[in-house]
C-alpha cells in the first residue's frame, strides 16, 4: 500500500487533508500525523521511530505533534478526540486514564492486529474496554520507587534499605553528612505523588482486596491503616526536614539532574525517568540506582509497578492503515531495537522477543530483579481500578509542605475521588 | 431631508417625507449579520452553558443531573479558599492600584524631568503578554536561584519563597498583577488630572492651602470619576484573574493560590466538564453580584459631586 503511492500525491496530502474530510484520498496517502508527550525521552523515541520507518518506507511522511504532559496533556487529548481532530496515532496512558478517554466511542480497535499475539497480556489487560483491546506498548514496563546516587551511598557506607525505618536512618545519616537526602520537586506537581503510589505493593500485601473495595467505595484511604501510611510517610519525610531547599520551586528536570550528579541522594520516581538521565545527564547514568519503596517489613518487600504508556489509532484517523502498520512496527522486535537505542534500556518490555541489550545502567539492572523469579511486584492502583482523583498531586503538595496533615490529607483525596468516580458512572457512589 | 413649503398642498410628492423622517434609512436587516454573530458566539454558548451546567458531561455524551453540579461545587473542599482568595485578590489588587496609580499620576502630571519617557515606562508593562510576565516573575522569585533572592541576599537578608511559600503565594502574585496592571490605571488616572480645571487650584493657593490640602481637597474629590473607573475595572479584572495565577502557580503551593477561575479551570482539566460549566454559572453570577452594586455606589457618589 505505501509502495504505490507517487511523491505528488505526498505533496498534496496535507493539503488535502486539511481541505476535505474525504478519507478515501488521505488513505492513499503516505502521510501520518503523530501526537506524543513533551517529555525528553518520548520525543526522542519517537524521533527515531519515525525516522526508522521512513527509511524503510521512503514514500511515506511522518509529521510528529507535541503536547504537554499531566493535565494539561489529558485535556487536550480529550478535547481533539471530541472534536474528532486528534492525529493518526497518539501516546496516552493505560488503566484508569484510559478508561476515561471513552475508547469504546473514540478508538479504533486493535484486537484482531497480528502484532497483538508477541503483546504480553498484563499490557492488553489496561488497555481493553468491552472486550476489545484499543493499544500498543510503545515502552517498557515502569516501577515506582526511589532512584538513589550511588556515589553518596557507597561515600557514606549506606546499604540499600528494605524497611522504611532502614529508609528513614540513610536519610538521616545524609543528612548528617551535609548533604541533601530527598529531593522534591513541586514545580511538576505531578511528581509529588510517588511516595503514595509507590507505596501500593505494600497496601496490597496488607490488604489484598483493597483496589476492588476502593472501587467499589467500600474502602477508604483515610480509614484503611494500611492505605494510609503512604501519605503518612511523606509527611515523616517533609517534618523532619530532608528536602532539598527549592524543593517547592524545582522542576522534574532539575530533580532527575539532582539525583544523576549527587546533589541530591533519594528521588521517588518512576523509572521511565532513566531515559530522561540518560537523554539529558549520560555521564551520570552508572550513578543512579534503584529500590522499591520499602514497606513496614523486610520480608514483603516488592515492587509498584506501572504498565507503559499506549500508541492508540483513534477511530476517525486519516490514514488508518498506515497508522496501524506504524503502531505495529513501534510494537515490535524492531521497534524496540530501535529504542535501545535512541535512550537506552529502562526496563522490561511488554512485547515478545523484545530484548533489553547487554550493558544496562544500574538502575535498571537494580530493577530487573523484582521482575524475575522470585521477586516481588504489584501493579499501581490505576491499574486495578479507574478510580483516580485529580486532586491528589495539590493535596500531596499541602503535605510535603506541612500544611495539611497525613490524615486530613487522605480524607480530602477520598472526597476527591468521589467525583471522578460519578463521571465515570460507577456503581455504589 | 428638505422639507419644500411650496404652496401647493394638493401635490403629491409631500406624503413620504414625514414617513422617511420618522424611519432610520437603513433597513432592519442590516442588524441580521451582527445578531447572527452575536446569537452565535454569545447567546447560544451561553444558553448551550446554563444547560450543561445540569449535566454530567464527559463532552462525548450528557447525562442530566439537575442541581447536583452545583451541589458539587459548593461542597468542593477548595471552592471556600478559592472564594476567600478570589476576594482577598479582587482587593488587594484593585487597591494597590488605585492608591499607586493615583499617586503615580499625579507625579506624572506635575512639572519633572522626563515626563514623557516616564510615562512610557510606566505603561509599558501592560502592553507585554501575561503570561510572558508571569512566566518571567516566576524565574526572577525562584527561592534559591532567583534574581530577587540573589540581591536580598547580597545585603544579608534571606529571602523568603515568593511563590513557594502558602503564606505568601497569592500575595506574591498580586503584586505582579499591580505591577502589571498599574499602567492603566495611571493612565486612567492622567486622563482625570488633566480635566480639572485649574482654577480651583488657583482658589486654594490664595486660600494658603499647603500641597497636601491640594491634593486631599482638590485633586483626590475631582478625580473621582477615575477613580471609579480604575476601582470597578481592576476588581472585575481582579474576580476573574486566570491567565496569571496559572502561569505563575498553576493555583499552588497545593491549593495555597487558588481563586474560582482557576478553580473552575482544574475541574476542567480533569475532565468534569458539566462540573467546570456550572463553576463558570456561579462566576457569572458572583461577579455580578459584587460589581452590580459596587458600580452603582460609586456613580452615586459621583452624582452628589
Amino acid at each position: 500500500m505505501m509502495k504505490t503511492k507517487t511523491l505528488a500525491l505526498l505533496g498534496a496530502s496535507t493539503l488535502g487533508m486539511l481541505m476535505t474530510a474525504s478519507a478515501v484520498q488521505a488513505q492513499q496517502s503516505g502521510y501520518l500525523t503523530i501526537l506524543v508527550d513533551n517529555g525528553p525521552q518520548s520525543i526522542a523515541t519517537m524521533e527515531a521511530w519515525a525516522d526508522a520507518y521512513t527509511a524503510e518506507n521512503p514514500d511515506v511522511t511522518i509529521d510528529i505533534e507535541v503536547r504537554p504532559g499531566g493535565g494539561e496533556g489529558d485535556n487536550i487529548v480529550k478535547t481533539r478526540l471530541a472534536t474528532g481532530a486528534m492525529a493518526d496515532v497518539f501516546s496516552y496512558n493505560s488503566g484508569s486514564l484510559f478508561q476515561a478517554i471513552n475508547p469504546t466511542q473514540n478508538l479504533m480497535p486493535l484486537t484482531d492486529e497480528p502484532f497483538q499475539d508477541s503483546v504480553q497480556d498484563s499490557f492488553k489487560s489496561v488497555v481493553s474496554a468491552d472486550g476489545e483491546v484499543y493499544g500498543a506498548p510503545f515502552a517498557p514496563a515502569m516501577g515506582g520507587g526511589i532512584l538513589y546516587n550511588i556515589p553518596i551511598y557507597e561515600e557514606l557506607g549506606l546499604e540499600v534499605p528494605k524497611t522504611w525505618d532502614e529508609f528513614m536512618a540513610n536519610n538521616e545519616a545524609i543528612k548528617q553528612a551535609g548533604k541533601v537526602p530527598v529531593i522534591q520537586t513541586y514545580a511538576d506537581t505531578w511528581t509529588s505523588q510517588l511516595f503514595v503510589l509507590s507505596d501500593f505493593f505494600n497496601v496490597l500485601a496488607e490488604e489484598p482486596d483493597f483496589a476492588e473495595k476502593f472501587t467499589a467505595n467500600e474502602a477508604k484511604f483515610a480509614t484503611t491503616p494500611a492505605a494510609l501510611r503512604g501519605f503518612e510517610k511523606l509527611e515523616e519525610v517533609a517534618e523532619a526536614d530532608y528536602f532539598n531547599a527549592d524543593f517547592g520551586a524545582a522542576s522534574y528536570a532539575d530533580g532527575v539532574r539532582m539525583v544523576a550528579t549527587g546533589e541530591g541522594a533519594h528521588y521517588p520516581m518512576l523509572t521511565f525517568a532513566i531515559g530522561a538521565i540518560a537523554e539529558t545527564t549520560p555521564d551520570h547514568l552508572d550513578h543512579v540506582g534503584f529500590f522499591a519503596q520499602p514497606g513496614d517489613s523486610a520480608e514483603s518487600n516488592g515492587l509498584t509497578t506501572w504498565m507503559p504508556d499506549s500508541l492508540y489509532v483513534p477511530k476517525n484517523a486519516a490514514s488508518p492503515e498506515l497508522a496501524k502498520d506504524f503502531v505495529a512496527f513501534v510494537a515490535s522486535p524492531e521497534g524496540c531495537a530501535v529504542r535501545n537505542e535512541a535512550v537506552g534500556a529502562t526496563g522490561p518490555y511488554m512485547v515478545a522477543g523484545c530484548e533489553l541489550p547487554d550493558d544496562v545502567p544500574p538502575a535498571v539492572s537494580d530493577m530487573m530483579p523484582y521482575f524475575q523469579e522470585g521477586g516481588q511486584n504489584a501493579p499501581a492502583l490505576e491499574f486495578l481500578s479507574p478510580v483516580k482523583g485529580p486532586a491528589l498531586e495539590q493535596i500531596l503538595v499541602e503535605v510535603g509542605t506541612g500544611s495539611r496533615s497525613a490524615e486530613d490529607a487522605a480524607a480530602l483525596y477520598d472526597e476527591d475521588v468521589r467525583k471522578q468516580a460519578q463521571q465515570l458512572g460507577l456503581e455504589g457512589w | 431631508m428638505s422639507v419644500s413649503v411650496s404652496a401647493a398642498p394638493a401635490v403629491s410628492p409631500a406624503p413620504p417625507a414625514p414617513r422617511l423622517t420618522r424611519r432610520s434609512p437603513y433597513p432592519g436587516w442590516f442588524f441580521t449579520p451582527a445578531a447572527i454573530v452575536y446569537s452565535v458566539l454569545f447567546l447560544a454558548p451561553t444558553f448551550a452553558s446554563l444547560y450543561f451546567s445540569l449535566t454530567r458531561w464527559t463532552l462525548f455524551d450528557s447525562e442530566f443531573i439537575g442541581f447536583e453540579n452545583f451541589a458539587q461545587f459548593f461542597r468542593e473542599p477548595f471552592l471556600i479558599k478559592g472564594l476567600i482568595n478570589t476576594v482577598i485578590y479582587a482587593v488587594v489588587t484593585s487597591g494597590l492600584k488605585v492608591v499607586l496609580g493615583l499617586l503615580l499620576a499625579v507625579m506624572l502630571t506635575s512639572q519633572i524631568v522626563a515626563r514623557g519617557y516616564l510615562r512610557s515606562v510606566v505603561f509599558f508593562p501592560v502592553l507585554v503578554s501575561t503570561v510572558g510576565v508571569g512566566i518571567t516573575f516566576t524565574v526572577l522569585m525562584h527561592p534559591t536561584q532567583g534574581m530577587i533572592n540573589e540581591t536580598l541576599a547580597m545585603f544579608g537578608i534571606a529571602g523568603p519563597g515568593w511563590l513557594t511559600d502558602p503564606n505568601l503565594a497569592l500575595y506574591s502574585v498580586a503584586l505582579v498583577d499591580v505591577w502589571k496592571g498599574v499602567g492603566l490605571a495611571t493612565v486612567i488616572y492622567i486622563a482625570g488630572l488633566v480635566v480639572i480645571p485649574r482654577d480651583y487650584y488657583e482658589a486654594a493657593r490664595i486660600d494658603g492651602a499647603t500641597p497636601w490640602q491640594n491634593f486631599w481637597y482638590v485633586t483626590l474629590p475631582l478625580c473621582r470619576p477615575a477613580t471609579s473607573t480604575v476601582i470597578t475595572l481592576s476588581f472585575i479584572g481582579g474576580l476573574r484573574t486566570f491567565d496569571l495565577i496559572w502561569a505563575m502557580t498553576k493555583g499552588g503551593p497545593g491549593f495555597a493560590s487558588d481563586t474560582i477561575a482557576s478553580v473552575i479551570y482544574k475541574q476542567y482539566q480533569a475532565g468534569f466538564y458539566g462540573l467546570s460549566t456550572a463553576g463558570n454559572v456561579v462566576l457569572f453570577i458572583l461577579i455580578a453580584l459584587l460589581v452590580v452594586p459596587l458600580t452603582m455606589i460609586l456613580n452615586r457618589k459621583q452624582g452628589h459631586e
